[in-house]
């Protein structure tokens, strides 16, 4: 009879069982969910916190230049003096005071003008105020040179450039950022499973060594399954409590979205706009309907099934591989706080990936250090990734290296698999001080 | 006769280190075999091969007649001195996983489980969880899993440590009835009472040698040496010690005038007692006449310090 299936199912309800498990997988989605309609709500309400400036109007340059926004509204003071504007701005409670005075010419207006606060003056409000002026200033030199103000209005269209692929696809700008946020998150994911699940492996390793049921339970079956075992049913259990946080994240947000009533796009909004934009005199909404379709048709393009397969298959093999090295590090040690020496240059190339992903492969993901570490065993399941958004074959990873990369990687987990099992049988059984690099590599050359 | 466990030249090494050095044994079918040796000598790394957790590097283990093979595991039980449990796993659950480990099918396994919790009166403790329990109580939990799949070999080391006299008395009388129906028992301790008690067969292991087997009663008459212990009743104690000192090796006396006893310690050249008997029947009412026959505990340290001395 097979062994593994027992071991599996028992690692897998001893995880699933444990208190702590439990409390993470239920918790974590309404802490998330928490903080994400936190984050929103607080946004929402510094919006809705008005600022209030009073413009205190004496040229006859400016008339409807400053227009009430949903940030900053304003008030103008009338035919009252430049203190007594100060004073009622003040006991008022305005954030502050713009004020303009009467010069012969624009330029003379724009350069005396002053913006009183009570404290240093915010730079959105600056930059507000600093932009209306300006384009004031733009506007009366082009009228000067002899531009009615409706040319004006009609000059300053904004402007986006057409792009499109060589083959004639259009293409629209902004959808190399989407990729490497999937790849991104893609290669985050895989190093969160890792460390987190990887971790796990490690601490039920000790916890049989430290009860010592482990010369019980490797009296009846192979270390080697037992690790197998334990690596498998602990990773399902990973995978049962992402599939929870994943489906009651999604319900929650939903519900916790419908009850708040906030506006999922609202999230978005202000990150993506270019400051250009907002200036922009009426934005074409049927652009924007269309730009955002092209957007869903660009992620609809993506090889999204390509992308799930690599990623199960580059997945499994990263975490068989550092599960086993985990799995190792536990059997050499007696308890959790000798595993730092380690743990640390397990997560290493991880990190590295993770870095690497993000300032080579996204800015150049078929450069040199982006086809290095997406060959490379310990980080290509994340770089990989990372550069799968930019297609398979022309344009994007060569066949030749995905196929390599799985290769050495399949090479490589049969090599640490080898290497930690060997480490494991002889770990296991031994107790007392913390063994030393060179004591594991004695080890692996002990017969079995 | 036919043995359960033969092991020949068993070598085995760690780096530089020999754990065991050419080690045979042959441990006879439904007996109690008892392997001692001091710390560190090699026990455990002989049990390990035995339940092959690890291989010896030269030298192989036959198990009832064929050479030692990983379906020999379901035969074996194994109760290791270093014990324990999955601390948060029930008890019920946790006996049933280790009795589905070693080949039990899962309904098998609860019956015998039943059976045997009755036997211990430990039935009640089937849900709590093993950090719940005592250290006896689970070491009681330990031993029903370790012979539940009613193995023809079993292994225990050092099996009593951590019970009361109570409780390790109940399981010294499992023990022995598990040998009554036809168990062969490996039983490696460090309490020489009970190997008197309980070993009809010893393995003496020493720095990764071994340096006497047999059966126990056959070691005890090799290592006596013919010393007796006699008590007599005497009034003339004086004359008869003389009279003793002139015709034997007497090694110590002791007088009590209340009683009028004299006690004496002899060494006989062999184990000839007529002649001291017929001598001393003329001159005092003997009252006392015994063989000193050496512990399992004096056969022990005696072997060991020799083989020390032979080494130095």
């Amino acid at each position: 009879m097979n062994k593994l299936p027992l071991i599996i199912k028992r690692e897998y309800i001893a995880k699933v069982r444990n208190k702590s498990f439990v409390v993470m997988t239920f918790l974590s989605p309404f802490l998330m969910v928490g903080m994400i309609l936190l984050i929103a709500y607080l946004t929402q309400l510094n919006d809705t916190d008005k600022k209030v400036i009073g413009v205190l109007n004496d040229s006859s340059y400016f008339s409807n230049e400053f227009v009430t926004s949903e940030a900053t509204s304003y008030i103008n003071f009338r035919d009252i003096s430049l203190a007594a504007a100060k004073d009622s701005t003040l006991s008022l409670g305005f954030y502050g005071l713009i004020y303009l005075p009467d010069e012969p010419n624009l330029e003379q207006v724009a350069q005396r003008a002053f913006f009183y606060s009570k404290d240093a003056p915010s730079a959105t409000i600056l930059g507000k105020l600093e932009n209306s002026i300006t384009g004031r200033l733009r506007q009366e030199r082009l009228r000067e040179m002899g531009l009615s103000p409706k040319e004006y209005a009609e000059m300053d269209r904004s402007y986006n450039i057409n792009i499109e692929t060589f083959d004639g696809n259009q293409n629209i700008k902004g959808i190399n950022e989407i990729k490497a946020i999937i790849g991104g998150a893609f290669g985050y994911l895989i190093m969160m499973f890792i460390i987190i699940y990887g971790g796990f492996v490690m601490r039920s390793v000790i916890e049989e060594k430290t009860s010592r049921i482990i010369e019980v339970i490797i009296s009846s079956v192979k270390p080697f399954h037992l690790m197998m075992g334990k690596i498998i049913g602990t990773s399902l259990a990973g995978i049962t409590q992402f599939a929870i946080w994943i489906v009651s994240g999604a319900i929650l947000l939903f519900i916790g979205l419908a009850i708040f009533d906030i506006d999922p796009a609202s999230l978005t909004k202000g990150g993506g706009m270019a400051p250009g934009m907002s200036n922009g005199a009426n934005v074409d909404v049927d652009a924007l309907t269309q730009n955002i379709q092209l957007y869903a048709q660009e992620i609809f393009d993506l090889p999204i099934f390509a992308m799930l397969f690599f990623f199960i298959v580059y997945f499994v093999l990263g975490y068989l591989i550092y599960s086993s090295i985990y799995a190792a590090i536990g059997a050499a040690v007696d308890n959790e706080t000798d595993t730092q020496q380690f743990i640390f240059p397990v997560i290493l190339p991880l990190m590295l990936a993770i870095y690497v992903g993000f300032f080579s492969v996204f800015s150049n993901p078929n450069g040199p250090i982006a086809v290095a570490f997406s060959l490379f065993p310990l980080t290509s399941p994340i770089v990989m990734l990372m550069r799968l958004p930019w297609g398979i074959g022309e344009g994007g990873v060569p066949v030749w290296q995905l196929i390599t990369s799985i290769l050495i990687l399949i090479g490589t987990f049969i090599g640490i698999v080898w290497v930690a099992a060997k480490i494991y049988r002889v770990g296991i059984l031994m107790y007392g001080k913390k063994p030393s690099y060179k004591e594991l590599y004695k080890w692996l050359k002990y017969s079995s | 006769m036919s043995h359960i466990l033969v092991a020949k030249d068993v070598t085995k090494q760690f780096g530089s280190h020999t754990a065991l050095k050419n080690v045979s044994l042959e441990i006879p079918k439904n007996s109690i075999y008892g392997l001692l040796g001091p710390n560190g000598a090699g026990k455990t790394t002989l049990i390990r091969i035995i339940n092959q957790i690890t291989y010896p590097d030269q030298g192989s283990v036959y198990f009832d007649g064929e050479l030692l093979k990983s379906e020999h595991i379901a035969q074996i039980g194994y109760l290791p001195e270093e014990r324990g449990l999955y601390k948060s796993m029930k008890v019920g659950e946790q006996a049933l996983y280790l009795a589905q480990l070693k080949g039990l099918s899962k309904d098998e396994a609860k019956k015998r489980l039943k059976y045997w919790f009755e036997r211990l009166e430990i039935g009640d403790w089937w849900n709590k969880k093993i950090q719940e329990l005592s250290k006896g109580m689970a070491q009681k939990i330990q031993f029903v899993v370790t012979v539940l799949h009613e193995p023809k070999l079993l292994i225990f080391d050092e099996p009593f440590s951590g019970f009361d006299p109570i409780n390790a008395n109940i399981i010294k009388e499992q023990i022995l009835s598990l040998k009554e129906k036809g168990t062969s028992i490996i039983f490696s301790t460090h309490r020489m009472e009970s190997v008197e008690e309980l070993c009809e067969y010893i393995a003496l292991i020493h720095k990764s040698e071994k340096i006497l087997d047999g059966r126990l009663s056959d070691i005890k008459k090799a290592y006596k040496n013919n010393i007796f212990k006699i008590g007599l009743e005497t009034d003339n104690q004086e004359v008869l010690v003389r009279e003793m000192q002139d015709k034997f090796d007497v090694l110590t006396q002791e007088y009590n005038s209340i009683e009028k006893q004299l006690n004496l310690t002899v060494q006989l050249p062999s184990n000839q007692s007529s002649e001291i008997l017929s001598f001393l029947g003329t001159r005092a009412n003997v009252n006392g006449f015994v063989e000193t026959i050496p512990s399992a505990n004096d056969i022990f340290i005696k072997t060991i310090q020799n083989k020390n001395l032979d080494n130095e």
